[in-house]
């Protein structure tokens, strides 16, 4: 039998489960509840009928037990994933995620706490965030540590409030200060996040070697009416600010205050402090930095570290130490005000203190300065088949372009299809928005150098294919379930969710 | 190379004039949609709305951008052209036609002049690919 | 460090392949003096025993996490099929990002293309988001949303919703413009009063309410929906127990506009308050203006039907600063958690939950009722948690009959309110046996008795 016969079956059927909508047969079950153990109250004397529901949940689907499972098994198998492989999404820090976090974060006695529970039954849950706020602290040297918000942008937000509050208690309100630097580099979080907290964006540009253009720093700042800047650090090009003091300095003398984005501490903890850069306020990504779980877009966790001075300002309720126990300080009258119900996600403190435990300060410094020698290594490797825009060493991520590959036709979109074919998650594309066909790749330190050696011989393989069979790369990825999806034609007349057969045609 | 129907003026923005009368027909031209990729969706003003000349009057956006579009001249719109919102994919098929976005009515239609010719448009758009 | 795969020595390597003597070097670009120079001050490494053990003494600390409750007030004890935690545990879904690449992450799309669906089905809206935060960041982002649909900046927000989701949605509308003003509460139904609303005008963009609101009342959201039309505002429906939408008639075919929820209930673990998941659903009109991610479908060159993030234009990696909203991760695992949640309940199972939710409520209810000095001060219907009047300070009651009998019986709601320091509110779900409701029942009962006798 000729090898080279032997295609993929593509009816088969893992390979096409429907729409758990479509799998639903009427009469199927699921579930099963104990029965109801108290006696029966006529349904309408609970409720009238004209505020219940009359559908009978029409549309929502009947299924048994293992059509649940292997639905949605089968779903995962479709899923590219950090324990697959290396999975190079620049400042996205896809690290592997300890099975031990998973299973402290889901003992009885987290897992059933309800977060209304009088604090003297939660004692234990209350020293978790207690602990990871100083580890945090300890971490960045910034004193005052709020786990509330939900998300990076949830921090962002929260941080340039912070600065908002503590200018208008220095200041008092009407003082001007409206404005918001924010780099050309910058996440489009943090312009989002300084609109949401009632500022103006003012753009820093960046210089051609990839940092804070300092004389433009200076002009914005001189017309008075900076509130503050945000920073990442290492910034989105992978390159340490090297002139973060006097970048803060020219703010603060401006009086205005300097944020920083931490999605980039994956290249710092251990080595490098933000507080002791000047830095006012960071978030941390907790799904990123101290490895929970990304689960294909959240839940993450931003926790918010400041100075001193706008610790009076953080999200209530302060979790505080008293004596021997712990417990939750709501008078805090200059308090930005909550952020979210209840404290945070809870479950994600559990995990990064988890990690924190398990690495310790040498462990933790071992990680970083190793995600800082693969991207090295990753950078060094790569330049002489791929544009390399900024010539400095990077931190712990690189970034490259399709300035050599365009010139064929190839571009990084492309790169990014074949990579899939070679086994690998793309990098970040496009990002960030001043590189032209950026490619942002960060490998994490949970990859061992087989696999970066597999890594920079796919991207050579793929370099040589771009100057040899354009078309193999453009036409990519070749192995996938589906191909290339037609996102134009989604966007034009978007289906967002499924309907029945007949009402989709009335419709 | 893009097309650059010769009766039509263009602002430096990339949107073309066909003057009819006192109103004027406003849309983007074949070079703007083609550096657009595909359209997705089209967002316009409402009839009885007024726009000074450089004013944004909408945006036009592909799946993974978001354009504004700029008043070449001043006017207040007298009709607005609804078949986008259903099919915007026809300012990428037809931009000068079908993918007609507003009609105006000029308010000062000495700036017309202002604008560029077709052939200076054609040398504008040549400088900005170099 | 176990979880980092290269050794010392092929670290070494490595330095020396890029032309390095020490690791030090890696950091040449930071300014000598802002290196550390000594170890944080962090704990020294510990074993995978050492720290289950510990992690297993915090969690013994929490008193409250093994023992009968009722309280619910946002969060809410309910039974989670075994298999959500195996499914959600596969490595594919949990250590994947957000589906950047559709190829190679049609799993995550799907499914939430399936949350998606399953959202619009149980609000009785159009279109529903890739998910929240939560239910409280999702009610702020509707606020914000009825700005931007109205163009007016004036929200009417009723007593009767959760005082924490009030909470978030002043600190998020601080710095918008938006002023924010109260809608009182009938004092006998325990509703929104609807005689009360001359505080809707012509500026207010919209109306907000909770159903069943804080205090457990069912609130006539038709009604509710004539009035705020009227005056051409927007009507936003929050849900914090989203049990509710297997029983009572769906927002959405109320006249919700913008209708948000708090999805934990469906299968998510309490976990001291997160992570949960917000839904978020509206009408097609409106869907320009929503926050966060959304999943179309789409077909490739084949015809094979795939799916893929969609209207991205609306967010911040594109529009920056005149997004939508600022969201970007949010609760995907999560909400796969309550899509498979969904789908193990399915149609009969979701009816079967809100029924005994609603069945055993009432059964406390009336058994509380007939207490000596207990009474319920609101007459509206509930679903499955009740305002209770005690003869004494609920905090102190509530706090003996945690030491004394081993319940948790509910939130005192001194907690929120200073002025009611006798009320409580109790939560009952399907998970409350008999023995624990009557278990509950008498200790109140004789504790009470014993407090008026002091």
């Amino acid at each position: 039998m000729n090898g080279s016969k032997i295609t993929k079956a593509t009816p088969h059927v893992t390979q096409n489960e429907d729409l758990i909508f479509e799998r639903s047969r009427r009469g199927r079950i699921g579930y099963r509840l104990p029965a109801l153990d108290v006696e029966l109250t006529p349904i309408d004397e609970i409720v009238p009928a004209e505020l219940r529901r009359d559908d009978d949940l029409e549309g929502v689907p009947e299924l048994s037990e293992v059509d649940v499972v292997r639905h949605f098994t089968r779903l995962s198998t479709w899923n590219y994933a950090v324990d697959h492989g290396m999975y190079p999404l620049g400042s996205c820090t896809m690290k592997y995620n300890s099975r031990l976090n998973e299973r402290v974060a889901r003992l009885a006695g987290f897992a059933n706490l309800h977060p209304l529970a009088p604090a003297e039954d939660a004692q234990g849950a209350l020293q978790v965030l207690y602990e990871l706020q100083q580890h945090l602290a300890e971490i960045t040297g910034l004193p005052g540590v709020s786990l509330q918000p939900a998300a990076g942008a949830h921090g962002e937000m929260t941080g340039v409030m912070l600065i908002r509050a503590y200018l208008d208690a220095r200041d008092g309100k009407g003082h001007g200060r409206d404005v918001m630097l924010v780099p050309d580099s910058a996440h489009g979080t943090n312009p989002a996040s300084a609109n949401l907290s009632g500022f103006r964006v003012k753009t820093v540009r960046t210089t051609p070697e990839g940092l804070t253009d300092l004389d433009q720093l200076r002009e914005l700042c001189a017309t008075g009416d900076v509130a503050g800047l945000m920073l990442t650090n290492p910034n989105t090009l992978g390159l340490f600010e090297r002139n973060i003091r006097e970048i803060c300095r020219i703010v603060h003398e401006a009086g205005g205050l300097v944020y920083m984005d931490g999605a980039n501490m994956n290249a710092l903890v251990g080595w490098v402090r933000p507080g002791e850069m000047g830095v006012d306020v960071i978030h941390l990504n907790l799904h990123k930095t101290f490895s929970t779980p990304h689960g294909g877009g959240g839940p993450g966790s931003g926790p918010c570290c400041c100075t001193a001075e706008l610790e009076p300002f953080l999200p209530v309720p302060r979790i505080v130490r008293e004596g021997d126990g712990f417990r939750l300080d709501y008078d805090r009258p200059h308090s930005i005000g909550r952020v979210r119900a209840f404290y945070g996600n809870f479950g994600m403190a559990v995990r990064a203190l988890a990690y924190i435990l398990a690495h310790g300060p040498d462990g933790m410094r071992e990680a970083t300065e190793t995600a800082v020698l693969n991207a090295r290594y990753v950078a060094q490797a790569l330049t002489s088949d791929y544009e390399k825009p900024y010539q400095a060493p990077p931190m712990h991520e690189v970034v490259f372009t399709d300035k050599r590959q365009a010139r064929k036709g190839v571009h990084t979109l492309d790169i990014a299809k074949r990579l899939i074919d070679y086994g690998f998650h793309p990098p970040t594309i496009y990002f960030p928005l001043i590189v032209q066909g950026a490619m942002l790749i960060e490998p994490t330190e949970s990859v061992g150098r087989e696999e970066l050696d597999q890594f920079i011989a796919a991207m050579r393989a793929i370099a040589r294919e771009a100057e040899e069979e354009p078309e193999t790369v453009r036409s990519a990825p070749h192995t996938t379930r589906i191909g290339r999806l037609d996102e134009a034609a989604a966007a034009r007349r978007p289906v967002l969710r499924w309907r029945p057969a007949a009402k989709a045609e009335s419709a | 190379m893009a097309h650059v129907p010769e009766d039509l003026h263009y602002s430096k923005d990339h949107e073309w004039v066909r003057v009819e009368g006192d109103t004027a027909l406003i849309g983007i031209t074949d070079y703007a949609q083609h550096a657009l990729g595909d359209i997705v969706y089209v967002e316009l003003p409402r009839v009885g709305d007024s726009f000074a000349a450089h004013d944004a009057f909408g945006s036009v956006e592909s799946v993974k951008a978001v354009s504004e579009v700029y008043a070449p001249v001043s006017g207040e719109v007298v009709e607005v052209n609804e078949s986008l919102q259903d099919e915007p994919e026809k300012v990428n098929s037809d931009p000068y036609g079908d993918g007609w976005m507003i009609r105006v009515r000029l308010s000062d239609p000495g700036e017309v002049d202002s604008l560029l010719t077709a052939a200076e448009y054609e040398d504008y758009i040549k400088k900005e690919t170099e | 460090m176990r979880y980092i795969p290269n050794s010392p020595e092929e670290r070494a390597e490595m330095l020396r392949a890029i032309g390095l003597d020490s690791a030090e070097q890696l950091f040449d670009s930071i300014p000598r003096d802002l290196l550390l120079t000594a170890p944080l001050r962090t704990p020294e490494a510990l074993s995978e025993p050492e720290i289950i053990a510990r992690f297993e003494q915090m969690a013994a600390r929490n008193a409250a996490a093994y023992r009968p409750s009722f309280l619910g007030a946002g969060a809410y004890a309910h039974y989670a099929p075994t298999i959500i935690d195996h499914l959600i545990s596969r490595a594919e879904f949990f250590t994947a990002y957000t589906p950047y690449q559709p190829e190679i992450s049609q799993g995550t799309l799907q499914a939430i293309f399936e949350f998606q669906t399953l959202v619009c089905q149980l609000t009785g809206m159009d279109v529903a988001n890739a998910s929240m935060y939560d239910g409280s960041t999702a009610l702020a982002e509707a606020v914000l949303m009825a700005e931007r649909v109205t163009g007016r900046s004036r929200v009417v927000i009723s007593e009767a919703v959760h005082p924490e989701y009030f909470e978030v949605v002043h600190t998020y509308v601080q710095h918008a413009g938006i002023e924010l003003a109260r809608a009182a509460i009938d004092p006998h139904s325990g509703r929104t009063s609807t005689t009360d609303l001359a505080a809707i005008d012509d500026r207010t963009a919209a109306f907000v309410v909770q159903s069943p609101n804080f205090f457990g009342c069912i609130e006539e959201l038709s009604k509710l929906a004539d009035i705020v039309h009227q005056k051409g505002a927007l009507l936003i429906v929050a849900v914090t127990e989203s049990a509710s939408f297997g029983l009572l008639r769906p927002p959405g075919a109320c006249g919700a506009d913008i209708v948000v929820a708090e999805g934990q209930s469906f299968g998510v673990p309490l976990s001291f308050g997160g992570p949960y998941v917000g839904l978020f659903a509206t009408r097609e009109r409106f869907v320009r203006q929503m926050p966060s991610r959304l999943v179309g479908v789409a077909y490739d060159k084949a015809g094979r039907r795939g799916f893929v993030l969609t209207l991205a234009t609306r967010e911040q990696h594109i529009r920056r600063e005149k997004a939508t909203s600022n969201i970007c991760t949010n609760e995907g695992l999560i909400a796969l958690a309550a899509t498979i949640y969904m789908a193990t309940m399915g149609r009969r199972g979701l009816q079967e939950l809100a029924q005994q939710c609603a069945q055993k409520a009432a059964y406390a209810a009336r058994q509380i009722a007939s207490l000596d000095g207990f009474s319920l001060p609101y007459s509206a219907p509930h679903f499955n948690e009740f305002v209770v009047r005690a003869p004494v300070r609920a905090d102190e009651l509530l706090k003996q009959l945690a030491v004394e009998r081993n319940i948790t019986g509910g939130l005192p709601l001194s907690r929120y309110f200073a002025d009611r320091p006798n009320d409580f509110l109790v939560c009952v779900t399907e998970l409350n046996t008999r023995a624990e409701i009557d278990a509950l029942v008498a200790g109140l009962k004789q504790l009470a008795v014993a407090a008026v006798a002091v």
